[in-house]
């Protein structure tokens, strides 16, 4: 099984890139979103956003409009905005791997805030980069501390 | 494919439930919502149709407890049953870890479950899988209702591969906890061989 396995020193390094991106665009809230619909990391004031269903949700919206972008011969559509009457949502995929959301209000504008996830889409994709070079190098037994997983621990889970 | 978090200490996992339409997909989720510690879930979000059909999926985030010091989550979803929602059935198996195939045992779903269990086959392919190497159980529901096939027969053309099997009349719950259960285990055990 594939697995993305992420350390203590990736997560920092993709933390600050959404706290910078946040900072910069002027943003509510900025998420980054596995594809697969998993929350890597927030930033911003999100206290009151249910973020697993945000993070499942946009990855269904991804992956609906991934399906008809092929529909009409496009590979995706990498850029979705939602415009509210207060907020808006910019969705986009970065990295060709994760999916970056910002929510913004009327202190920021679209223009902004896509400039600014043009150059957090750079510094995540060096990121990415680098986990998948580590993952290429590392033998897989070393990584996965999850093989002393006994059958005894798994059972203990129902109980 | 899951995710897994060394600095939160967190492994997330995703568990699909399939079968063909009104075989009780959604009833299997809304039951473990029901019977499940508050602390346990979080909201279950349900895309479906005016007529409480399933749109797009249903989606419940379970979290089950630490092995060795990580927590474990499971995110389960329901695929749309109907026959024409294919091009949804596929985009929410991206990513899966592991899958409970609901059957429904009513004679007249017979062609309904064979004709479900082989599109399941083939979108997994058109994802990148195969049925061999991904953790999956079967579920024979709706046990309670008259005029239903026997568990041998069904087992024959719906568990080829001798996976694990429950009988589940998931409206009343029986069966579904032993269904998930048996499905994440084998999702850690695969985890477990890296």
């Amino acid at each position: 099984m594939n697995s993305l396995i992420l350390f203590d020193a990736e997560l920092r390094e993709m933390t600050a890139v959404i706290e910078r991106l946040l900072s910069d665009a002027n943003a509510k809230g900025v998420f980054l979103i596995d594809k697969d619909g998993q929350l890597i990391a927030s930033s911003g004031n999100v206290t009151d956003i249910d973020t697993t269903s945000l993070a499942s949700l946009t990855a269904g919206n991804i992956a609906a409009t991934g399906g008809l972008a092929k529909l009409i011969g496009e590979k995706e559509f990498s850029i979705l905005f939602h415009e509210g009457k207060k907020d808006n949502m910019h969705i986009s995929i970065v990295a060709q791997r994760v999916i970056l959301v910002v929510i913004f209000d009327a202190n920021s504008s679209l223009g902004l805030v896509r400039l600014r996830v043009k150059k957090a889409d750079e510094e995540m994709k060096a990121i990415m980069d680098s986990i998948n070079e580590r993952r290429a190098q590392s033998h897989p037994t070393k990584e996965n501390l999850l093989i002393e997983i006994t059958d005894e621990d798994i059972e203990n889970l129902f109980h | 494919m899951a995710f897994i978090n060394y600095a939160s200490r967190e492994i997330n996992c995703k568990i699909v439930y399939y079968g063909p339409g009104l075989c009780g997909k959604t009833t299997n989720l809304q039951h473990i919502y029901k019977k499940i510690k508050p602390e346990s879930k979080g909201k279950m979000i349900s895309l479906a149709t005016e007529t409480e059909r399933t749109l797009f999926f249903d989606f419940l985030p379970l979290s089950l407890g630490e092995i060795k010091g990580f927590k474990t989550r499971f995110h389960l979803y329901t695929v749309p049953g109907q026959i024409f929602y294919d091009a949804s059935r596929k985009l929410i198996l991206k990513g899966v870890d592991g899958i409970v195939y609901v059957c429904d045992s009513q004679i007249d779903r017979m062609d309904a479950n064979l004709e479900s269990f082989e599109n399941m086959k083939i979108n997994l392919e058109e994802q990148g899988y195969n049925l061999d190497t991904i953790p999956y159980v079967v579920q024979y529901n709706k046990r309670d209702l008259p005029n239903i096939v026997p568990v041998e027969e069904l087992r024959k053309f719906l568990n080829v591969d001798g996976v694990p099997d429950f009988e589940a009349c998931a409206a009343q719950g029986a069966g579904v906890f032993e269904s998930l259960k048996a499905t994440v285990k084998l999702v850690l055990i695969e985890l477990r061989k890296g």
